[in-house]
């Protein structure tokens, strides 16, 4: 509870500290904009976390949103596919990613960062050959008003995705901190062997991290694809693994493993979040916007990391 | 009588809780073959790292080597020296070939013998003279009569010719005393009988070598002397013209204990658990073959490397075998995961207690409960309060020392952490239960606790097998005892005839008589 109470304070010290800086930071439009931003993030942020929990991680994030829009786009225009049917593929699709990294992390045993990095690559190469390098959109296609309610609309004031979120975290700690299957998983990556010596299957359990990664990343793909309602195959999804992985880490996950909190994920998405914002507001030029977000990060794993050769001592 | 090369005089050495050495006396002369044996933790390794700069001896409080009182000094040819480096050690002419080898495996044979001194050209660019590295390496080699090239990578090599290599290396130092630990461990027959004409021939170009082998044949065969240590301390010295096996095995072992054993009922079912023909990874063409029975506690003896942990392994399903079959009460039995077994009524409790036996950064609780969590969930949701309940009852009936099960299990002293793998396995009905060094690092307190738990669960009729590398331990828990050596299974002996010194015999390669 600490470690999540302490970034905790630091998210409500930067909204705090941006209020007064920048009083627009509480209109509506911008915390209902800043909440679907966290939505969207948060999901990838979810999955990754899974991820990093079992001491893997996933760098092909990003050019798997752009190989799903693809996909979703052309579902959608090219075959004619009713919208529901066209996310169910690219979620299906999704979990196929998520159950190959897994299954060549955990049986062929190669180094995670290995595999997702040349996912990374290879799937933005697939994304720009299948789409002939053009971008994707989805016009006014009827049929997808409600598709794109999800992305853009708002349930009672508060923006679709920031409830999506919040259902999938309800159902997700549940599943990582109270279930048997969530101990498990904590043991897998804490200590694969000593699991295994306790008759935990810890190939079935690497391996469905990866698909509960891969079906947070579908959703989010459907989500960011209707956010910018177009998806250029070279750069959309850019880097948002990063974003994943910081809000992981600032959340608590350790990369080592074993390590992490669903809470912790969302406000450490929120607090990357609310540093745009801030960044945005504050007038600060944007093109030091990921050099903030990095010292941010930084400067919070560190603390913690002092923190903790404090009580150790 | 030619004066000693190497004296070491009341050599001692303390490691926290444990004394490894107790004023031992060394020496070897120059040109001769000193063989040092001893038992797992008699002080070899210990004494020979002291030698080769690796640890440093004990010495008084002031500091200084007390000559008078002749504690702890190291002297070469007459002289007192202070060692406390690898490098003092190399300088002095000492060289060792570790067990596990110190070659370079992405570079050369030459790179590897000359490694560090290059000779070079000298001048502004100082390069490295390849080709004088290249002639000297041949000429080393051809000493030796390996047939590999100066320029062959040596990560292509088998272990004989690394090991070969090393003593080229110790040679191109002008070594005059080599230590080899355990150098033909990796070895096969005819390797070994190479390597022993190697350093036959070293005796006779007047290098010492100091042998440390578990393996008496070797010793018998080249040694000058024999020097035996035994709990820390000198236990004898045989000459050449003394030696024999059964000598140095009465050397070895010397202890004139009563053993304890509790005396068993007769319910020992036999046969209930039979392994037949097992094949191991790492011994593939040595099949193991033994039962156990209902309520008996099998003790499995052996030097390290017999291949014990490998049965286990393969037994538990971490390592599935090569080979062979084994069957429970009747039943034949597939395993290939620790889950299978498991699920057919195994637990191991590995050797490695930290890193295999349990999550160290986890609390009492929550390692007690790993192997039995979903006994207290309901639709796979984790019901803390009987889960609570099942820690708390099962630390305390196992006297596990701990403020709360809350603790984090790290902080526990090993007796306890040992109690706690142990826990993790009793909320589970067993049927077949190994145990892999069960008390390593155990204070002799813990320890009869142990003893007890073992007793019990074999009272509660499952078959227990215990493997040990202390003789005394396997004495007093064991109904019978399996004697491993080199992957084979070279006797079993019953409880009239297991003794120390026929445990001895077996762990050293005889075959029983």
């Amino acid at each position: 509870m600490k470690k999540e109470m302490s970034i905790f304070i630091l998210l409500v010290v930067l909204c705090a500290i941006t209020a007064i800086l920048n009083p627009r930071f509480l209109a509506p439009e911008n915390l209902q904009n800043t909440a679907r931003l966290i939505g969207a993030y948060g999901l990838l942020g979810l999955g990754l976390g899974a991820v990093i929990i079992t001491g893997g991680i996933d760098l092909s994030v990003g050019s798997v949103l752009a190989l799903l829009g693809v996909l979703l786009s052309m579902a959608v225009r090219q075959w004619g596919a009713p919208g529901f049917a066209a996310v169910l593929l690219v979620i299906i699709a999704a979990m196929g990613l998520g159950w190959l990294h897994g299954f060549l992390v955990s049986r062929v045993r190669i180094q995670p960062f290995i595999v997702t990095l040349c996912g990374l690559l290879f799937y933005r190469g697939l994304a720009r050959y299948i789409a002939g390098d053009e971008t994707k959109g989805f016009g006014d296609a009827a049929g997808l008003e409600t598709l794109q309610k999800l992305a853009v609309g708002n349930v009672f004031g508060v923006p679709t995705p920031f409830v999506l979120l919040i259902v999938v975290s309800a159902v997700m700690w549940v599943l990582f901190h109270r279930s048997v299957y969530g101990r498990y998983l904590f043991a897998v990556g804490n200590n694969e062997d000593a699991a295994r010596y306790s008759g935990i299957n810890s190939r079935r359990m690497i391996v469905s991290a990866y698909i509960i990664c891969g079906v947070l990343v579908g959703i989010a793909a459907v989500v960011f694809a209707f956010y910018t309602n177009s998806v250029s195959p070279s750069s959309h999804g850019s880097f948002y693994e990063l974003y994943g992985i910081a809000a992981a880490v600032l959340g608590g996950c350790s990369l080592r493993g074993g390590e992490g909190s669903i809470i912790g994920i969302l406000v450490g998405t929120a607090l990357l979040q609310v540093l745009r914002n801030l960044v945005n507001l504050l007038g600060i030029d944007a093109s030091l916007d990921f050099a903030v977000m990095g010292a941010v990060i930084f400067i919070g794993v560190l603390a913690d990391q002092l923190l903790k050769r404090k009580k150790d001592r | 009588m030619t004066s000693p090369l190497l004296e070491m005089k009341g050599i001692s050495k303390r490691f926290p809780g444990v004394v490894a050495l107790n004023n031992v006396s060394f020496d070897a002369r120059p040109g001769e073959i000193v063989a040092l044996v001893g038992e797992n933790g008699a002080g070899k390794s210990t004494l020979m790292k002291i030698l080769g700069g690796v640890y440093q001896l004990d010495r008084q409080p002031d500091g200084q080597p007390d000559g008078q009182s002749g504690a702890g000094e190291i002297r070469i040819n007459g002289e007192p020296v202070v060692i406390q480096s690898v490098n003092d050690s190399m300088r002095l002419g000492i060289g060792f070939i570790h067990q596990e080898l110190n070659v370079l495996p992405n570079l050369d044979v030459a790179a590897n013998v000359f490694l560090g001194r290059e000779p070079r050209f000298g001048g502004f660019l100082n390069l490295i003279d390849r080709r004088k590295i290249e002639a000297e390496t041949e000429k080393l080699l051809k000493r030796l009569g390996v047939d590999v090239s100066p320029r062959a990578q040596v990560g292509d090599l088998s272990i004989a010719h690394r090991q070969m290599i090393e003593i080229a290396k110790a040679l191109s130092l002008d070594t005059r005393l080599l230590i080899m630990d355990e150098p033909t461990s990796s070895l096969t027959l005819a390797e070994t009988n190479r390597l022993l004409e190697v350093v036959k021939d070293l005796r006779a170009h007047g290098v010492s070598v100091i042998y440390i082998s578990h393996r008496l044949g070797e010793v018998t065969e080249i040694a000058d002397r024999v020097v035996v240590l035994r709990d820390g301390a000198n236990a004898g010295t045989l000459e050449r013209d003394e030696m024999n096996h059964d000598r140095i095995v009465q050397l070895m072992v010397g202890r004139d204990l009563r053993h304890v054993h509790t005396p068993k009922t007769d319910s020992i079912k036999p046969d209930y658990f039979i392994v037949e023909n097992l094949r191991t990874r790492r011994y593939p063409n040595k099949p193991v073959s033994f039962t156990v029975g209902r309520g008996e506690v099998l003790g499995v003896a052996g030097l390290v490397g017999a291949g014990r942990s490998e049965v286990a392994q393969a037994l538990f399903g971490v390592e599935p075998a090569l080979g062979g079959r084994t069957m429970l009460d009747g039943e034949e039995l597939k395993i290939s995961s620790p889950r299978e077994a498991i699920s057919k009524g195994f637990c191991l409790i590995p050797e490695d207690r930290r890193n295999l036996g349990l999550i160290t950064d986890w609390t009492v609780r929550e390692n007690v409960t790993l192997a039995t969590l979903t006994s207290y969930a309901r639709a796979g949701l984790v019901d803390f309060a009987a889960e609570n309940r099942a820690a708390a009852e099962m630390s305390s009936k196992l006297r596990v020392k701990t403020p709360s099960v809350e603790a984090p299990v790290s902080q526990l002293s090993g007796g306890n952490q040992q109690k706690v793998v142990l826990a993790k396995w009793l909320l589970r009905k067993l049927k077949v239960i190994i145990f892999d060094e069960p008390t390593r690092g155990i204070d002799i307190g813990a320890k009869s606790e142990i003893y007890e738990l073992v007793n019990g669960l074999a009272a509660d009729g499952a078959a227990v097998i215990v493997i040990s590398s202390d003789l005394e331990e396997i004495l007093r828990i064991s109904d019978r005892v399996a004697v491993m050596h080199e992957g084979n299974l070279t006797g079993i002996l019953n409880r009239a005839e297991a003794s120390e010194e026929a445990i001895m015999r077996l762990a050293v390669g005889h075959s029983k008589s």
